[in-house]
């Protein structure tokens, strides 16, 4: 089914938790709601279900309106974050209710439930109640309980994060064969980037009730639009800076920005892995923490006239050879991008950790 | 570097012991816990234990017959059979009432919602017999709506309304507490999630919310019955206590009391033991499969 969203708008009290938000979902698409908490997203999707009203604003599906319809005849299927499954009910009875609440026939619910418990790998649990069953499990359970009726659309809210970070990984890409396997259009929220971008086909960035950018993940990853999507996805550097053409200049450090050059006073944006640094004396900077995580290493440094800056490297990098606390090191930004410093603070608030 | 390291340590005073403030020693210490577990139980079997004794005692002293054959006496059935059908009616209202009572409150906001909220307690705070008198300046015979009363030729004072009403009010709390305070704690998501999978608001309710309150409101059930069952204050003084008409268990054996029917009076409260020890046993069981359950 195709959805399209146009000018949604809900407040609670004067709080705007979705704000003049418009999109577009094609048929048959997976699409990730990404963005801190408190960004709307989740309402956003309440509203997708009906489960909440706008207050202004208008939504279709397949171009028929779908603003007032209630959630029992909307044909969508949600999957809620805590699971909401029926605790009083097996896990067989769970899958089959939207059916039986239908009086669909009791042999003809039968086999569908049985279908679908091996489509979710849970053959065999018919008779358990979900109290007996693991964080992953509950999550197939409501993923099957929504999928029985054979919604039109797929709702998911912050699907995978009540279970551990294993059984995560495990469920994403579970659900993505799933997708692609059903084929149902599906949307579903996240504060998690790395989840987004492993699952959707694209991903919306949501801040403060509004949409930042609507892209795939390539898009958002790599020509972020605005300087909180650019922020939000991965760990960044971000300094004021003077420009000079496309060359940006912040104390000893300089570097040629890619995309849109903005007019006035701008922001620096750098990933962290978007730079090189290495021992080199007398250099632009000096080291002063670093810190290994497996795979990858975390280089703190101060660079002369700008302040702290962050690098990641791949463990073994040769890059890293030399490097200690202490000593001297040139840098050199690969990759980097402006965006005015106009109506932005250096610290906005709402980043999760 | 090792010559840093006493720093990171606290100075030795900040870490002394107490030795100015006497610790007890742990077998003193558990001494006393012990000295205050058994006061609490002397104070169950005083205030509790004994008087059931008690009953049982002077019972077996007068043997069974005679209290059991004073039973059988028109008035006794008659009292029984109003006290069992009161509570009968009570437990069924005051399911149906107290749960949709306890929805509106948890899960609709209505203007004076608090205050709905705060009188579903009233009943608690307030004693019986003063209820009883107030509903007798409403309806008694200088009551305010006397006149309506009369036109539909009803009567509620030394009449079954009048202990019904009494039994009712006494008995609201108790399922609408124990509802609330589950559907509190479900949330609303698995009804959002039924709503979803097209289920209608009957639907709803019957196959999702009242199957995840069954326990609560079998607890409440439990209470309204004992403390129907029990009720005294409210029932004399808006029923009058008529022999063979308004009498209820537990009026009958004040009357019986003040009779000097000694007989009587033990049979009939021996019976309400009986049942009471029925309902504390439900309670149990019930109390029990609700946290196995949920």
């Amino acid at each position: 089914m195709r959805i399209r969203v146009e000018n949604l708008t809900k407040r609670f009290g004067s709080f705007a938790a979705v704000d003049g938000v418009s999109f577009e979902v094609d048929d048959g698409s997976l699409v990730a709601l990404l963005g801190p908490s408190g960004s709307g997203k989740s309402t956003l999707l309440r509203i997708l279900a009906g489960l909440e009203s706008a207050d202004s604003g208008s939504v279709w599906f397949d171009d028929e309106a779908a603003t007032d319809l209630h959630a029992r005849v909307r044909g969508v299927g949600f999957v809620f974050q805590h699971y909401a499954l029926f605790r009083h009910l097996t896990v067989a009875q769970n899958i089959g209710f939207g059916l039986s609440v239908r009086g669909v026939d009791k042999a003809v619910i039968a086999r569908k439930v049985k279908e679908l418990l091996s489509l979710t790998g849970l053959t065999g649990l018919d008779e358990r109640y979900p109290t007996q069953l693991s964080g992953g499990q509950r999550q197939r359970v409501a993923l099957a309980r929504a999928l029985a009726p054979e919604p039109k659309l797929l709702l998911l809210d912050e699907p995978f994060g009540a279970v551990d970070a294993k059984v995560r990984e495990e469920l994403r890409q579970w659900l993505r064969r799933l997708h692609d396997e059903v084929g149902v259009t599906s949307i579903f929220v996240t504060h998690d980037q790395e989840e987004a971008f492993a699952v959707a086909d694209r991903v919306l960035v949501f801040h403060r009730g509004k949409v930042e950018q609507n892209g795939t993940p390539m898009d958002i990853l790599d020509r972020p639009e605005t300087e909180f999507v650019a922020r939000f996805v991965g760990e960044v550097n971000v300094f004021p800076a003077k420009l000079q053409g496309d060359i940006a200049t912040t104390g000893a450090l300089s570097a040629r920005i890619s995309g849109n050059v903005p007019v006035g006073p701008a922001h620096l944006v750098v990933r962290a892995y978007d730079l090189k640094l290495w021992r080199e004396d007398p250099g632009i900077a000096t080291v002063q923490r670093i810190v290994t995580f497996g795979d990858r290493v975390r280089v703190q440094a101060e660079v002369d006239g700008a302040g702290p800056i962050v690098a990641f490297f791949p463990r073994r990098s040769s890059l890293l050879r030399g490097i200690e606390p202490g000593c001297r090191a040139q840098i050199e930004v690969t990759t980097a991008r402006a965006y005015p410093a106009a109506g932005s603070s250096l610290f906005p608030a709402a980043i999760p950790g | 570097m090792p010559n840093e390291a006493p720093s990171l340590s606290l100075p030795p005073s900040a870490v002394s012991s107490p030795k100015t403030r006497e610790v007890p020693s742990l077998r003193t210490q558990r001494l006393g816990r012990n000295l205050l577990i058994a006061g609490a139980a002397l104070y169950l079997l005083i205030v509790l234990v004994a008087p059931l004794a008690g009953l049982g005692i002077e019972l077996f002293k007068m043997g069974l017959i005679e209290p059991l054959r004073s039973l059988t006496e028109p008035n006794a059935l008659a009292a029984l059979r109003m006290s069992l059908v009161l509570t009968a009616l009570s437990v069924v209202i005051n399911a149906v009432v107290g749960t949709i009572l306890a929805l509106a409150i948890v899960r609709h906001r209505f203007p004076l919602r608090s205050i709905v909220n705060a009188l579903a307690d009233l009943p608690l705070a307030v004693s019986p017999v003063m209820v009883g008198l107030s509903f007798l300046l409403l309806f008694g015979r200088e009551g305010w709506f006397i006149g309506a009363l009369d036109y539909f030729d009803i009567k509620v004072v030394f009449a079954f309304g009048g202990l019904l009403l009494g039994t009712l009010f006494v008995a609201l709390p108790y399922t609408v507490r124990e509802v609330v305070y589950v559907l509190e704690e479900l949330g609303t998501s698995e009804e959002e999630a039924a709503a979803t999978l097209g289920a209608a608001p009957a639907q709803i309710f019957f196959r999702v919310t009242l199957p995840n309150i069954r326990y609560a409101l079998g607890y409440g059930v439990l209470m309204t019955m004992a403390r129907s069952l029990g009720e005294f204050g409210a029932v004399l003084v808006l029923g009058g206590s008529i022999s063979g008409q308004t009498q209820t268990a537990t009026t009958f054996i004040h009357d019986a009391i003040d009779e000097r029917a000694v007989g009587s009076a033990y049979g009939m409260a021996v019976l309400l033991a009986l049942f009471s020890i029925g309902l504390l046993l439900a309670l149990e069981w019930a109390k029990k499969s609700g946290k196995v359950k949920r």
